[in-house]
């Protein structure tokens, strides 16, 4: 019923390529853009799913679980393949993925539509209140639960984040814990240069939260970093940093691939990175959905 | 109201532990019973409603009953998005109560009117949406929305309103009350806004017209039972409410007739649209906005000679 047995770094690694992998021939084949949001956050990912939430995929409605909310909800497209992996419905699902009709696109849907959904975000600054509210109730109902948030760099522009931010603190919500990918970009600038988000870690800091900022590709430092806090009775953020288009040196850093779909060229060189055997990329000469 | 509010939501918290009361910074002494009756159940969420709302919203989704409580447009537009999404989407069990609506807060200026809740909640889905006119009634509609378990939206008024319900029960949701019986027009109205057209039934009535004044609390779902037994009875109708005449439950009333196909003379009063620029009471505002008493008088006088 829960991570009880914690993954080692190296399985964790191997999971991570292979969900890259799936997240960028996905991509490619139903015209799901955010790909580099995604990728910064898919080590994040990962290690949360496999090493810390305490879940039940067979039971996605177990009281007792950890809640998690994916705040930046336009890297749906690597929390899709997540939750296939991990066990809440079969990879076959993701099959229709983008079609007409189907549940799997760009933003998670709502926890009534799709298994190991707890909110149904994309418009952003929503999750972290509304994981907020999953915390107090823990705490008024007396239960054990921790809440988890994912929020990107662009979303605290958001005020409701900080309005969040200052209740939490005020509430002395000591099971809620955020993560904030940040990989410095935002849809259309340096994320720093839009909104002056610079220093981000002391932001959190000021505003009562338990705050370390670590290396967010590092599953060792992410280990360190949230068993360092574990204690601490506030509200805890961690700021990964991280790299947008992490895992693949075409896309690193290279903000276009917040829209860029990849060409079917581009998930070959990208299975060969990621270290894929070239069966599996099985594009099968389908013809890639494009939206307008 | 807003007294019968917190005695109302006093009991229910103390009767149901999933009930909590969060408060936007605002009744000062209003909630210290329930405060001090159960201290778990209440959360002051500050100056920040989108949170508020968000916050709601997830402890809905986690097991609790929250009723959300501030000053209709900081309830509301505020933090719109929220309730659309947060709420209604995830048809998470919140209760939005908004207190000073439509012009109760008159002169504070346009700042704190709400004149168009109404419209902008009929277009969302999953969410009810009540307006109930006096302490009864609030009281009905919240234990209605409870027992429900669905997001709803509850306007109320500020202190001081007569109960118009006297010995007769609150309708279910969807139903109406009978205030006054006649034949000739029927008045149909909305929320605090009722007490002019209880006003104006004696006026009419001296004027030897024979009105029915029939009150409802329900905007949405549509009470469309309602309409179609007044649309049985009735060929002239004077609706009444005190909202935007664009968006609101007059309009909701004519669509429905366009819709059966069917024919009546219909007079919707409302607020036009457009700001109060100035100040006064709550009185004044309504007869500024031609949605008081003698404006009722008037429609219906003027429909019957059409």
């Amino acid at each position: 019923m829960s991570a009880a047995k914690p993954l080692s770094i190296q399985a964790l690694e191997t999971l991570a390529r292979e969900i890259r992998f799936r997240t960028i021939r996905n991509s490619h084949l139903t015209g799901t853009p955010h790909l580099g949001s995604c990728l910064s956050c898919t080590d994040l990912l990962v290690w949360l799913y496999w090493n810390v939430l305490r879940l039940d995929p067979k039971n996605p409605q177990w009281p007792e679980r950890d809640r998690f909310i994916l705040s930046k909800g336009h890297a749906a497209p690597v929390l899709f393949q997540v939750l296939a992996e991990r066990g809440f419905y079969p990879r076959a699902d993701l099959e229709n993925y983008g079609q007409d009709g189907s549940i799997f696109g760009e933003h998670p849907p709502t926890p009534d539509h799709l298994a190991g959904i707890e909110a149904a975000t994309g418009s952003l600054g929503h999750g972290l209140p509304m994981g907020l509210g999953m915390a107090l109730a823990a705490r008024i109902q007396g239960q054990a639960y921790q809440v988890y948030a994912v929020l990107s760099d662009g979303e605290c522009n958001e005020g409701s984040v900080w309005e969040a931010a200052l209740m939490a603190s005020a509430q002395k919500v000591q099971n809620l814990t955020l993560f904030v990918d940040y990989n410095k970009w935002q849809a259309t600038g340096r994320s720093n240069e839009v909104l002056g988000l610079a220093p981000l870690a002391e932001k959190w800091k000021a505003f009562g939260w338990a705050t370390a900022e670590i290396d967010g590709h590092s599953f060792e430092a992410m280990a360190d970093a949230l068993g360092g806090l574990s204690r601490d009775p506030r509200p805890k953020a961690i700021v990964f940093n991280t790299v947008k288009g992490k895992g693949i040196p075409l896309m690193e850093d290279d903000n276009n691939w917040h829209y860029r779909i990849p060409t079917a060229d581009e998930v070959v060189q990208c299975a060969n990175v990621l270290q894929i055997p070239h069966e599996q990329i099985a594009l099968d000469g389908r013809t890639p959905i494009v939206h307008g | 109201m807003r007294n019968a509010f917190a005695d109302e939501v006093t009991q229910m918290a103390q009767a149901d532990p999933r009930v909590v009361l969060l408060s936007g910074e605002i009744g000062n002494r209003l909630f210290d019973k329930l405060r001090a009756q159960s201290p778990n159940q209440f959360l002051n969420c500050g100056v920040a409603e989108q949170n508020m709302m968000g916050v709601a919203a997830g402890m809905g989704l986690s097991g609790l009953r929250p009723i959300v409580y501030t000053i209709t447009p900081f309830t509301t537009v505020r933090c719109l998005e929220q309730i659309k999404v947060d709420v209604a989407y995830h048809e998470s069990p919140v209760i939005i109560v908004g207190t000073g609506s439509g012009l109760s807060y008159a002169s504070l200026g346009p700042t704190h009117h709400s004149l168009e809740d109404f419209a902008i909640f009929r277009a969302i889905p999953n969410l009810q949406v009540l307006a109930p006119w006096d302490a009864p009634s609030l009281r009905a509609c919240l234990r209605m929305a409870l027992a429900s378990g669905r997001p709803t939206y509850i306007r109320i008024g500020k202190k001081g309103e007569a109960d118009l319900c006297k010995d007769q029960t609150v309708p279910a949701i969807g139903g109406g009350l009978t205030l006054h019986k006649g034949r000739q027009l029927c008045i149909l109205a909305v929320g605090t806004v009722a007490h002019e057209a209880n006003a104006a039934a004696g006026l009419i009535s001296a004027r030897g017209i024979n009105a029915e004044v029939v009150i409802t609390h329900t905007v949405k779902p549509s009470p469309t039972a309602l309409y179609d037994d007044l649309i049985e009875k009735f060929e002239y109708f004077v609706t009444i409410e005190e909202h935007a005449r664009i968006g609101g439950f007059g309009e909701d009333f004519q669509s429905y007739l366009a819709m059966q196909r069917l024919t009546r003379r219909v007079t919707c009063l409302g607020t036009r649209d457009a700001f109060m620029p100035v100040v006064g009471s709550q009185a004044f505002a309504r007869t500024y906005f031609g949605i008081d008493a003698a404006a009722i008088v008037q429609a219906a006088q003027s429909i019957l000679k059409d």
